[in-house]
Protein backbone atom coordinates (compact mmCIF):
# COMPACT_ATOMS: atom_id res chain seq x y z
CA UNK A 1 0.00 0.00 0.00
CA UNK A 2 2.65 2.36 0.79
CA UNK A 3 4.68 1.16 -2.52
CA UNK A 4 1.83 2.42 -4.20
CA UNK A 5 1.51 5.51 -2.30
CA UNK A 6 4.76 6.63 -3.24
CA UNK A 7 4.16 5.56 -6.62
CA UNK A 8 1.18 7.49 -7.13
CA UNK A 9 2.60 10.88 -5.10
CA UNK A 10 5.94 10.56 -7.54
CA UNK A 11 4.11 10.20 -10.73
CA UNK A 12 1.64 13.33 -9.95
CA UNK A 13 4.70 15.25 -9.41
CA UNK A 14 6.29 14.21 -12.55
CA UNK A 15 3.07 15.07 -14.28
CA UNK A 16 3.33 18.50 -12.38
CA UNK A 17 6.94 18.94 -13.53
CA UNK A 18 6.21 18.34 -17.32
CA UNK A 19 3.41 20.57 -17.58
CA UNK A 20 3.86 20.59 -21.39
CA UNK A 21 2.69 16.72 -21.39
CA UNK A 22 -0.67 18.27 -19.25
CA UNK A 23 -1.68 20.96 -21.63
CA UNK A 24 -0.62 19.56 -25.20
CA UNK A 25 -3.82 16.91 -25.04
CA UNK A 26 -6.28 19.49 -24.06
CA UNK A 27 -5.03 22.35 -26.74
CA UNK A 28 -5.74 19.53 -28.88
CA UNK A 29 -8.64 18.65 -27.96
CA UNK A 30 -10.02 22.00 -28.67
CA UNK A 31 -8.46 21.64 -32.46
CA UNK A 32 -10.43 18.72 -32.33
CA UNK A 33 -13.66 20.73 -31.82
CA UNK A 34 -12.25 23.83 -33.66
CA UNK A 35 -11.78 21.13 -36.95
CA UNK A 36 -15.87 20.11 -36.53
CA UNK A 37 -17.20 22.95 -36.23
CA UNK A 38 -15.95 24.14 -39.46
CA UNK A 39 -16.64 20.98 -41.61
CA UNK A 40 -19.96 20.98 -40.24
CA UNK A 41 -20.45 24.58 -41.09
CA UNK A 42 -21.87 28.10 -40.06
CA UNK A 43 -25.33 26.24 -39.28
CA UNK A 44 -25.86 26.46 -35.31
CA UNK A 45 -28.32 23.66 -35.40
CA UNK A 46 -26.70 21.45 -37.12
CA UNK A 47 -23.33 21.85 -35.13
CA UNK A 48 -25.81 21.81 -31.85
CA UNK A 49 -26.61 18.23 -32.33
CA UNK A 50 -23.78 16.53 -33.31
CA UNK A 51 -21.71 18.46 -30.98
CA UNK A 52 -22.06 16.02 -27.93
CA UNK A 53 -21.14 13.12 -29.90
CA UNK A 54 -17.92 15.46 -31.08
CA UNK A 55 -16.92 16.14 -27.66
CA UNK A 56 -16.92 12.39 -27.02
CA UNK A 57 -14.63 11.43 -30.00
CA UNK A 58 -12.31 14.32 -29.50
CA UNK A 59 -11.95 13.13 -25.49
CA UNK A 60 -11.33 9.41 -27.11
CA UNK A 61 -8.63 10.89 -29.44
CA UNK A 62 -6.91 12.94 -26.74
CA UNK A 63 -7.05 10.29 -24.38
CA UNK A 64 -5.46 7.94 -27.01
CA UNK A 65 -2.74 10.02 -27.73
CA UNK A 66 -1.57 10.88 -24.15
CA UNK A 67 -1.30 6.93 -23.06
CA UNK A 68 1.98 7.43 -24.05
CA UNK A 69 2.54 9.24 -21.15
CA UNK A 70 1.79 6.22 -18.48
CA UNK A 71 4.81 4.30 -19.00
CA UNK A 72 6.77 5.23 -22.01
CA UNK A 73 9.02 7.95 -19.79
CA UNK A 74 9.68 5.48 -16.85
CA UNK A 75 10.20 2.78 -19.76
CA UNK A 76 12.98 5.09 -21.11
CA UNK A 77 14.96 5.51 -18.17
CA UNK A 78 14.35 2.27 -15.81
CA UNK A 79 12.06 3.26 -13.36
CA UNK A 80 9.68 0.96 -14.84
CA UNK A 81 12.34 -2.32 -14.17
CA UNK A 82 12.67 -0.91 -10.92
CA UNK A 83 9.14 -1.31 -10.60
CA UNK A 84 8.75 -4.74 -11.68
CA UNK A 85 11.77 -5.61 -9.26
CA UNK A 86 10.19 -4.37 -6.17
CA UNK A 87 8.47 -6.87 -3.48
CA UNK A 88 5.43 -5.30 -3.57
CA UNK A 89 2.84 -6.63 -5.60
CA UNK A 90 2.57 -5.28 -9.17
CA UNK A 91 -1.10 -5.03 -10.22
CA UNK A 92 -0.98 -2.41 -7.22
CA UNK A 93 1.69 -0.36 -8.44
CA UNK A 94 0.54 -0.49 -12.18
CA UNK A 95 -3.47 0.46 -10.31
CA UNK A 96 -1.53 3.55 -8.65
CA UNK A 97 -0.12 4.80 -11.76
CA UNK A 98 -3.02 4.33 -13.67
CA UNK A 99 -4.70 6.75 -10.76
CA UNK A 100 -1.92 9.13 -11.11
CA UNK A 101 -2.82 9.18 -15.27
CA UNK A 102 -6.48 9.68 -14.83
CA UNK A 103 -5.96 12.55 -12.42
CA UNK A 104 -3.29 14.46 -14.08
CA UNK A 105 -4.67 14.28 -17.74
CA UNK A 106 -8.93 13.24 -17.68
CA UNK A 107 -9.71 15.38 -14.83
CA UNK A 108 -8.62 18.44 -17.06
CA UNK A 109 -9.73 17.33 -19.78
CA UNK A 110 -13.32 16.83 -17.91
CA UNK A 111 -13.28 20.33 -17.05
CA UNK A 112 -12.54 21.68 -20.10
CA UNK A 113 -14.82 19.69 -22.00
CA UNK A 114 -17.85 21.23 -20.18
CA UNK A 115 -16.52 24.12 -20.24
CA UNK A 116 -16.29 24.21 -23.70
CA UNK A 117 -19.87 22.74 -24.27
CA UNK A 118 -21.10 25.29 -22.60
CA UNK A 119 -19.67 28.16 -24.42
CA UNK A 120 -20.67 26.56 -27.09
CA UNK A 121 -24.07 26.92 -26.51
CA UNK A 122 -25.31 23.27 -25.67
CA UNK A 123 -28.14 22.83 -23.13
CA UNK A 124 -27.13 23.10 -19.35
CA UNK A 125 -28.83 19.56 -19.22
CA UNK A 126 -27.20 18.06 -22.04
CA UNK A 127 -23.85 19.66 -20.55
CA UNK A 128 -25.18 17.74 -16.92
CA UNK A 129 -25.22 14.42 -18.73
CA UNK A 130 -21.59 15.23 -20.69
CA UNK A 131 -19.89 15.94 -17.61
CA UNK A 132 -21.48 12.76 -15.87
CA UNK A 133 -21.02 10.60 -18.15
CA UNK A 134 -17.26 11.25 -18.91
CA UNK A 135 -16.66 11.31 -15.05
CA UNK A 136 -17.77 7.71 -15.00
CA UNK A 137 -16.47 7.23 -18.81
CA UNK A 138 -12.71 8.60 -18.26
CA UNK A 139 -11.39 6.12 -15.77
CA UNK A 140 -12.60 3.21 -17.83
CA UNK A 141 -10.12 4.71 -21.09
CA UNK A 142 -7.39 5.23 -18.74
CA UNK A 143 -7.71 1.63 -17.49
CA UNK A 144 -7.98 -0.47 -20.96
CA UNK A 145 -5.61 1.93 -22.17
CA UNK A 146 -3.48 0.96 -19.59
CA UNK A 147 -3.01 -2.35 -21.35
CA UNK A 148 -2.73 -1.53 -24.71
CA UNK A 149 0.24 1.12 -23.32
CA UNK A 150 1.77 -1.51 -21.55
CA UNK A 151 1.67 -4.02 -24.44
CA UNK A 152 2.97 -1.72 -26.71
CA UNK A 153 5.48 0.57 -24.36
CA UNK A 154 8.51 1.03 -26.12
CA UNK A 155 7.83 -0.81 -29.63
CA UNK A 156 8.93 1.31 -32.71
CA UNK A 157 5.77 2.64 -34.09
CA UNK A 158 3.88 2.25 -30.81
CA UNK A 159 1.83 5.15 -30.77
CA UNK A 160 -0.27 4.21 -33.87
CA UNK A 161 -0.37 0.85 -32.97
CA UNK A 162 -1.44 1.70 -29.96
CA UNK A 163 -4.26 3.88 -31.17
CA UNK A 164 -4.90 0.94 -33.39
CA UNK A 165 -5.27 -1.97 -30.44
CA UNK A 166 -7.34 0.74 -28.15
CA UNK A 167 -9.58 1.91 -30.30
CA UNK A 168 -11.84 -1.36 -30.90
CA UNK A 169 -12.23 -1.42 -27.42
CA UNK A 170 -13.31 2.18 -26.72
CA UNK A 171 -16.09 1.34 -28.42
CA UNK A 172 -18.62 0.28 -26.01
CA UNK A 173 -17.45 3.70 -23.65
CA UNK A 174 -18.24 5.55 -26.72
CA UNK A 175 -21.77 4.03 -27.63
CA UNK A 176 -23.16 4.23 -23.86
CA UNK A 177 -21.92 7.79 -23.14
CA UNK A 178 -23.32 9.50 -26.59
CA UNK A 179 -26.16 7.64 -26.00
CA UNK A 180 -26.52 9.41 -22.58
CA UNK A 181 -25.67 12.23 -23.92
CA UNK A 182 -27.89 12.20 -26.98
CA UNK A 183 -30.75 10.74 -24.72
CA UNK A 184 -30.37 14.23 -22.46
CA UNK A 185 -30.86 16.45 -25.58
CA UNK A 186 -34.22 14.90 -26.03
CA UNK A 187 -34.78 14.98 -22.41
CA UNK A 188 -35.25 10.74 -22.21
CA UNK A 189 -34.03 9.72 -18.88
CA UNK A 190 -30.13 8.55 -18.96
CA UNK A 191 -29.90 6.11 -15.84
CA UNK A 192 -29.68 3.20 -17.97
CA UNK A 193 -26.72 4.71 -19.69
CA UNK A 194 -25.36 5.74 -16.50
CA UNK A 195 -25.07 2.31 -14.59
CA UNK A 196 -23.94 0.37 -17.51
CA UNK A 197 -20.69 3.30 -17.49
CA UNK A 198 -20.69 2.51 -13.54
CA UNK A 199 -20.35 -1.42 -14.23
CA UNK A 200 -17.89 -1.16 -16.76
CA UNK A 201 -15.91 1.22 -14.53
CA UNK A 202 -15.92 -1.19 -12.01
CA UNK A 203 -15.07 -3.85 -14.32
CA UNK A 204 -12.25 -2.53 -15.33
CA UNK A 205 -11.12 -0.81 -12.46
CA UNK A 206 -10.92 -5.01 -10.91
CA UNK A 207 -9.20 -6.43 -14.27
CA UNK A 208 -7.39 -3.73 -16.09
CA UNK A 209 -4.32 -3.79 -13.74
CA UNK A 210 -4.06 -7.10 -13.12
CA UNK A 211 -3.40 -7.50 -17.21
CA UNK A 212 -1.50 -4.26 -17.57
CA UNK A 213 1.11 -5.65 -15.25
CA UNK A 214 1.15 -9.30 -16.66
CA UNK A 215 1.68 -6.83 -19.48
CA UNK A 216 4.54 -5.22 -18.53
CA UNK A 217 6.34 -8.43 -17.45
CA UNK A 218 6.20 -9.97 -20.81
CA UNK A 219 7.51 -6.85 -22.47
CA UNK A 220 10.12 -6.36 -20.24
CA UNK A 221 10.69 -9.74 -18.70
CA UNK B 1 -1.38 -40.42 -18.22
CA UNK B 2 -3.34 -38.46 -20.73
CA UNK B 3 -1.29 -35.70 -19.78
CA UNK B 4 1.78 -36.82 -20.50
CA UNK B 5 0.10 -38.14 -24.02
CA UNK B 6 -1.03 -34.50 -24.43
CA UNK B 7 2.30 -33.23 -23.83
CA UNK B 8 3.92 -35.52 -26.01
CA UNK B 9 1.33 -34.57 -29.44
CA UNK B 10 1.52 -31.04 -28.49
CA UNK B 11 5.07 -30.74 -29.05
CA UNK B 12 5.98 -29.27 -32.04
CA UNK B 13 8.36 -31.84 -33.20
CA UNK B 14 5.38 -34.34 -32.95
CA UNK B 15 2.87 -32.07 -33.71
CA UNK B 16 4.98 -31.41 -37.64
CA UNK B 17 4.92 -35.06 -38.26
CA UNK B 18 1.03 -36.22 -37.07
CA UNK B 19 -0.56 -33.28 -38.70
CA UNK B 20 1.76 -33.85 -41.93
CA UNK B 21 0.15 -37.69 -41.78
CA UNK B 22 -3.33 -36.29 -41.19
CA UNK B 23 -2.97 -33.63 -44.31
CA UNK B 24 -4.91 -35.94 -47.28
CA UNK B 25 -7.47 -36.89 -44.78
CA UNK B 26 -8.14 -33.07 -43.78
CA UNK B 27 -7.98 -32.20 -47.08
CA UNK B 28 -10.40 -35.06 -48.87
CA UNK B 29 -12.82 -34.50 -46.21
CA UNK B 30 -13.01 -30.53 -46.55
CA UNK B 31 -13.53 -30.86 -50.61
CA UNK B 32 -16.33 -33.65 -49.91
CA UNK B 33 -17.90 -31.51 -47.35
CA UNK B 34 -18.14 -28.60 -49.53
CA UNK B 35 -18.69 -30.21 -52.89
CA UNK B 36 -21.95 -32.02 -50.95
CA UNK B 37 -22.50 -29.09 -48.98
CA UNK B 38 -22.87 -26.52 -52.49
CA UNK B 39 -24.71 -29.18 -53.99
CA UNK B 40 -27.74 -29.06 -51.21
CA UNK B 41 -27.39 -25.15 -50.87
CA UNK B 42 -27.37 -24.34 -54.63
CA UNK B 43 -29.96 -27.20 -56.04
CA UNK B 44 -31.63 -29.15 -53.73
CA UNK B 45 -32.57 -26.37 -51.42
CA UNK B 46 -35.95 -24.68 -52.64
CA UNK B 47 -35.85 -20.66 -53.22
CA UNK B 48 -36.60 -19.22 -50.18
CA UNK B 49 -40.60 -17.75 -50.26
CA UNK B 50 -39.47 -14.11 -49.83
CA UNK B 51 -36.06 -13.58 -50.55
CA UNK B 52 -36.59 -15.86 -53.78
CA UNK B 53 -32.86 -17.19 -54.89
CA UNK B 54 -30.76 -14.38 -53.20
CA UNK B 55 -31.25 -16.35 -50.04
CA UNK B 56 -28.99 -18.67 -51.18
CA UNK B 57 -26.02 -16.73 -50.17
CA UNK B 58 -26.41 -17.35 -46.46
CA UNK B 59 -25.00 -20.76 -46.93
CA UNK B 60 -21.04 -18.72 -47.74
CA UNK B 61 -22.37 -15.75 -45.18
CA UNK B 62 -23.48 -17.59 -42.00
CA UNK B 63 -20.62 -20.13 -41.74
CA UNK B 64 -18.35 -17.41 -42.38
CA UNK B 65 -19.46 -15.31 -39.64
CA UNK B 66 -19.92 -18.33 -37.00
CA UNK B 67 -16.30 -18.89 -38.16
CA UNK B 68 -14.85 -15.34 -37.23
CA UNK B 69 -16.16 -15.53 -33.71
CA UNK B 70 -15.19 -19.46 -33.59
CA UNK B 71 -11.26 -18.33 -34.50
CA UNK B 72 -11.42 -15.70 -32.36
CA UNK B 73 -11.99 -18.44 -29.59
CA UNK B 74 -9.62 -20.65 -31.15
CA UNK B 75 -6.73 -18.09 -30.80
CA UNK B 76 -7.57 -16.68 -27.34
CA UNK B 77 -8.08 -20.15 -25.86
CA UNK B 78 -4.73 -21.12 -27.45
CA UNK B 79 -2.76 -18.15 -26.58
CA UNK B 80 -4.14 -18.35 -22.64
CA UNK B 81 -2.74 -22.27 -23.21
CA UNK B 82 0.90 -20.56 -24.32
CA UNK B 83 0.77 -18.56 -21.92
CA UNK B 84 -0.65 -20.24 -18.73
CA UNK B 85 0.88 -23.36 -19.28
CA UNK B 86 3.68 -22.14 -22.05
CA UNK B 87 2.81 -24.62 -24.32
CA UNK B 88 4.59 -23.63 -27.96
CA UNK B 89 2.16 -24.99 -29.60
CA UNK B 90 -0.93 -22.62 -28.29
CA UNK B 91 1.32 -19.51 -29.39
CA UNK B 92 1.96 -21.38 -32.94
CA UNK B 93 -1.75 -21.44 -33.13
CA UNK B 94 -2.52 -18.22 -32.01
CA UNK B 95 -0.44 -16.67 -34.27
CA UNK B 96 -1.15 -18.76 -37.32
CA UNK B 97 -5.02 -18.17 -37.04
CA UNK B 98 -5.20 -14.46 -37.06
CA UNK B 99 -5.16 -14.23 -40.41
CA UNK B 100 -7.32 -17.04 -40.96
CA UNK B 101 -10.25 -15.32 -38.44
CA UNK B 102 -9.36 -11.99 -40.38
CA UNK B 103 -10.51 -13.28 -43.82
CA UNK B 104 -13.29 -14.99 -42.49
CA UNK B 105 -14.57 -11.93 -41.11
CA UNK B 106 -13.69 -9.45 -43.66
CA UNK B 107 -15.55 -12.51 -45.94
CA UNK B 108 -18.39 -12.15 -43.61
CA UNK B 109 -18.68 -8.69 -44.26
CA UNK B 110 -18.50 -8.36 -47.50
CA UNK B 111 -21.21 -11.30 -48.35
CA UNK B 112 -23.00 -9.78 -45.90
CA UNK B 113 -22.88 -6.27 -48.34
CA UNK B 114 -24.01 -8.01 -51.06
CA UNK B 115 -26.74 -9.52 -49.69
CA UNK B 116 -27.94 -6.31 -48.09
CA UNK B 117 -27.98 -4.68 -50.94
CA UNK B 118 -31.08 -6.89 -52.63
CA UNK B 119 -32.73 -7.23 -49.25
CA UNK B 120 -32.21 -3.86 -47.69
CA UNK B 121 -31.44 -1.69 -50.66
CA UNK B 122 -28.06 -0.66 -49.41
CA UNK B 123 -25.01 -2.35 -49.11
CA UNK B 124 -23.66 -1.27 -45.80
CA UNK B 125 -26.38 -0.34 -42.93
CA UNK B 126 -25.27 0.45 -39.20
CA UNK B 127 -27.10 -2.14 -38.14
CA UNK B 128 -25.81 -3.95 -34.77
CA UNK B 129 -24.39 -7.38 -36.22
CA UNK B 130 -22.70 -5.58 -38.68
CA UNK B 131 -21.37 -3.18 -36.93
CA UNK B 132 -19.97 -5.50 -34.17
CA UNK B 133 -18.27 -7.94 -37.18
CA UNK B 134 -16.50 -4.69 -38.29
CA UNK B 135 -15.20 -4.00 -34.93
CA UNK B 136 -14.29 -7.48 -34.27
CA UNK B 137 -12.33 -7.21 -37.70
CA UNK B 138 -10.77 -4.20 -36.14
CA UNK B 139 -9.64 -6.78 -33.37
CA UNK B 140 -7.77 -9.03 -35.59
CA UNK B 141 -5.97 -6.27 -37.74
CA UNK B 142 -5.25 -4.91 -33.75
CA UNK B 143 -3.61 -8.23 -33.06
CA UNK B 144 -1.93 -9.00 -36.42
CA UNK B 145 -0.13 -5.62 -36.33
CA UNK B 146 0.93 -5.98 -32.75
CA UNK B 147 2.64 -9.49 -34.42
CA UNK B 148 4.00 -7.37 -36.69
CA UNK B 149 5.61 -4.87 -35.02
CA UNK B 150 7.34 -7.29 -31.61
CA UNK B 151 10.70 -9.38 -33.72
CA UNK B 152 10.70 -12.16 -30.68
CA UNK B 153 8.11 -14.67 -31.23
CA UNK B 154 8.01 -16.12 -28.71
CA UNK B 155 7.11 -12.19 -26.85
CA UNK B 156 5.09 -11.49 -29.32
CA UNK B 157 2.76 -14.62 -29.10
CA UNK B 158 2.56 -13.88 -25.74
CA UNK B 159 1.80 -10.08 -26.01
CA UNK B 160 -1.11 -11.30 -28.29
CA UNK B 161 -2.49 -13.96 -26.13
CA UNK B 162 -2.84 -11.09 -23.62
CA UNK B 163 -4.36 -9.18 -26.23
CA UNK B 164 -6.97 -11.76 -27.23
CA UNK B 165 -7.82 -12.37 -24.46
CA UNK B 166 -8.97 -8.92 -23.41
CA UNK B 167 -10.58 -9.04 -26.35
CA UNK B 168 -12.72 -12.20 -25.67
CA UNK B 169 -13.83 -10.18 -22.16
CA UNK B 170 -14.21 -7.12 -24.99
CA UNK B 171 -16.36 -9.28 -27.30
CA UNK B 172 -19.92 -10.04 -25.51
CA UNK B 173 -19.91 -6.23 -24.14
CA UNK B 174 -19.24 -4.70 -27.18
CA UNK B 175 -21.74 -7.03 -29.16
CA UNK B 176 -24.58 -6.01 -26.52
CA UNK B 177 -23.91 -2.64 -26.33
CA UNK B 178 -23.81 -2.51 -30.38
CA UNK B 179 -27.35 -4.46 -30.28
CA UNK B 180 -28.67 -1.90 -27.98
CA UNK B 181 -27.41 1.15 -30.11
CA UNK B 182 -28.71 0.24 -32.89
CA UNK B 183 -30.24 -3.27 -34.96
CA UNK B 184 -32.34 -4.07 -38.31
CA UNK B 185 -30.71 -7.28 -39.08
CA UNK B 186 -32.58 -10.31 -39.42
CA UNK B 187 -33.32 -12.27 -36.19
CA UNK B 188 -31.03 -15.38 -35.38
CA UNK B 189 -32.27 -18.35 -37.69
CA UNK B 190 -30.36 -21.44 -36.48
CA UNK B 191 -29.43 -20.23 -32.81
CA UNK B 192 -32.96 -22.11 -31.34
CA UNK B 193 -32.40 -25.11 -32.49
CA UNK B 194 -35.78 -27.19 -30.75
CA UNK B 195 -37.61 -24.76 -33.40
CA UNK B 196 -35.41 -23.54 -35.64
CA UNK B 197 -37.18 -20.88 -38.34
CA UNK B 198 -35.87 -22.73 -41.34
CA UNK B 199 -36.92 -25.48 -43.07
CA UNK B 200 -34.81 -28.68 -42.63
CA UNK B 201 -34.07 -28.66 -46.32
CA UNK B 202 -32.78 -25.22 -46.12
CA UNK B 203 -30.77 -26.14 -42.54
CA UNK B 204 -28.71 -29.33 -43.93
CA UNK B 205 -26.68 -27.58 -46.47
CA UNK B 206 -26.60 -25.06 -44.00
CA UNK B 207 -24.57 -27.18 -41.95
CA UNK B 208 -22.91 -28.93 -43.76
CA UNK B 209 -21.02 -25.57 -45.16
CA UNK B 210 -20.43 -24.77 -41.73
CA UNK B 211 -18.58 -28.21 -41.36
CA UNK B 212 -17.20 -27.52 -44.68
CA UNK B 213 -15.67 -24.31 -43.44
CA UNK B 214 -14.00 -25.75 -40.27
CA UNK B 215 -12.59 -28.14 -41.99
CA UNK B 216 -11.17 -25.85 -44.25
CA UNK B 217 -10.13 -23.58 -41.37
CA UNK B 218 -8.44 -26.66 -39.28
CA UNK B 219 -6.62 -27.94 -42.75
CA UNK B 220 -5.21 -24.07 -43.18
CA UNK B 221 -4.37 -23.75 -39.48
CA UNK B 222 -2.40 -26.61 -39.60
CA UNK B 223 -0.48 -26.05 -42.75
CA UNK B 224 -0.03 -22.16 -41.33
CA UNK B 225 0.80 -23.96 -37.92
CA UNK B 226 3.73 -25.86 -39.53
CA UNK B 227 5.24 -22.98 -41.25
CA UNK B 228 5.69 -21.44 -38.45
CA UNK B 229 7.15 -24.37 -35.99
CA UNK B 230 9.61 -24.12 -38.83
CA UNK B 231 10.79 -20.88 -38.16
CA UNK B 232 10.46 -21.27 -34.51
CA UNK B 233 12.69 -24.10 -33.79
CA UNK B 234 14.89 -23.31 -36.85
CA UNK B 235 17.88 -23.98 -34.80
CA UNK B 236 16.97 -27.60 -33.31
CA UNK B 237 18.48 -30.70 -34.80
CA UNK B 238 14.90 -31.97 -35.62
CA UNK B 239 14.13 -29.37 -38.12
CA UNK B 240 17.88 -29.61 -39.44
CA UNK B 241 17.35 -33.60 -39.98
CA UNK B 242 14.70 -32.33 -41.43
CA UNK B 243 15.77 -30.10 -44.20
CA UNK B 244 18.37 -32.20 -44.92
CA UNK B 245 16.54 -35.07 -45.86
CA UNK B 246 14.12 -33.02 -47.71
CA UNK B 247 17.67 -31.67 -49.48
CA UNK B 248 18.65 -35.31 -50.11
CA UNK B 249 15.05 -35.87 -52.12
Amino acid sequence: MNAAKAVLLRDLKRYLRRRQDLFQPLVFFVIVITLLALAVGPDAQIFATVAPAGVWVAVLLATTINLDAMFLSDYQDGTLEQLLLSPAALPGLVAAKIFAHWLATACPQIVIATFVATVLGIESQVVAALGATLLLGSPILSLVGAIASALTVGLRGGAMLQALIILPLYMPTLIFGSAAVHNAALELPIGAELYFLAGLAVMSASLAPVGAAAALKIRLG
Amino acid sequence: MILTRFHKYASPKYFYSWSLKLRPWLATACVLLFVSGLVGALFLAPADYQQGESFRIIYVHVPAAWMSLFIYMVMAASGALGLIWRIKLGDVMARASAPLGAWFTFLALVTGSLWGKPMWGTYWVWDARLTSELILLFLYLGYIALQGAIEDRRIAARTGAILALVGTVNIPIIHYSVEWWNTLHQGPTVSKLDVPSIDTTMLVPLLIMSLAYTCYFITILFTRARCEILEFERNTSWVKERALQMEAV
